[in-house]
């Protein structure tokens, strides 16, 4: 397998978080729904 | 295949014509099965029957049920007859009955073929022909799919072959209903995502081994970090997708509280595994991971038995 430069290495850490920071938003979105329909629900 | 894989298959060979004259045992036959997978494809097969909605006859249901589990078994044993070379070569797997020497191959494939046929027509004659066919599609899939073709090529090969273990909740459904829809589908979704994280946990302390047979999962060819990595985006997309039942009426408040509080742990453990590079964090994760699907299916149960689940029905397909 070829070796990443250091650019390509940044890009590549830099698109990871990018993609972390989305899913966690995702996750997070999914929970705030979850939790005010489970909060309805008992309500 | 790899050298050590060919010499190792026709030692295995050539160990079990030595062996012809003695009989494997029952429990031969019964390892053959791979019971303990068996026990969370019937599982997850039940948790579909029983929230689909409409009757069946519990006659019908236990035929429906014992398929699946035949199905299952059958793979499993068509999968160890192809794998006895690279089964000789790890410690995890290595006593099993080809491998040893206690079952001839010829033994091994035509029980597995027999049952794996047998099941599909008992489910298609008895039950329904929707459920035989997704039945005879999920062993294909493992055998063809995963066994033959993707695991000894490719790292993502437990990623497309875990399709063949996502399949159960929707032959449990079709066998009700005849029928699919948005939750069946949803299901096997969820078992699919899983399936990921739940193997790249094992093989990351198993590493060793897979390199030795020259099967190549991601810890032997992208190395831990990005295993670990991996299984932190997965395990992020898996929880989120287990709120959507809930979120869409599709189950009630009980899964939508479990999948919440189970989901909760899941990611503590995969973060977990981040950061605790010994052999604690993944044997933990894989281990929670085999209960956290039955906690989550069990829960989608208990709501439909509650009558919790107001649209689980939404969305059929019919085939």
């Amino acid at each position: 397998m070829a070796r990443l430069d250091k650019p390509q290495n940044k890009n590549l850490r830099r698109r990871n978080i990018a993609l972390l920071v989305v899913l966690a938003g995702l996750v997070a979105l999914f929970y705030a729904v979850t939790i005010v329909k489970i909060a309805g629900n008992l309500g | 295949m790899s050298d050590a894989a060919l010499q190792m298959r026709s030692a295995v060979d050539a160990d079990a014509a030595e062996n012809q004259a003695a009989s494997p045992r029952v429990s031969d036959f019964v390892a053959l099965l791979k019971p303990r997978v068996m026990s969370l494809v019937v599982f997850s097969g039940l948790a579909g029957l029983l929230v689909a909605p409409g009757e069946i006859h519990p006659l019908i249901a236990t035929v429906a049920i014992f398929c699946i589990a035949i199905g299952s078994g059958a793979s499993g044993a068509i999968n160890m007859w192809y794998e006895r070379d690279i089964d000789a070569l790890m410690s995890r797997t290595k006593t099993r009955p080809l491998p040893a020497g206690r079952m001839a191959p010829d033994t091994a494939i035509a029980f597995g073929v027999t049952l794996a046929v047998a099941a599909v027509v008992l489910m298609g004659l008895i039950v329904n022909w929707t459920a035989g066919i997704l039945l005879a599609m999920a062993e294909a899939f493992y055998v063809f799919v995963y066994t033959v073709w993707l695991k000894r090529r490719t790292p993502q090969n437990i990623v497309i072959g875990g399709a063949a273990g996502a399949f159960p909740p929707m032959i449990g459904w079709a066998a009700v209903t005849g029928e699919l829809a948005l939750l069946p589908l949803l299901l096997f979704a969820i078992i699919f995502m899983w399936t990921p994280p739940h193997f790249w946990a094992l093989a990351l302390y198993r590493s060793g081994d897979y390199a030795r047979a020259g099967v190549p999962m991601l810890p032997v060819v992208a190395g831990p970090k990005a295993t670990r990595r991996q299984i932190l985006l997965y395990s992020l997309l898996l929880v989120p997708l287990t709120l959507v039942p809930y979120g869409l009426d599709l189950a009630g408040a009980v899964y939508g509280i479990a999948a919440a509080a189970l989901g909760a742990v899941f990611l503590a453990c995969a973060v977990a595994v981040q950061f605790d590079h010994s052999e604690r964090a993944p044997r933990r994760l894989f281990a929670y991971s085999i209960l956290y699907l039955f906690l989550l299916l069990a829960a989608l149960v208990a709501d439909s038995l509650l009558g919790l689940a107001p649209a689980a029905a939404a969305w059929s397909l019919h085939l």
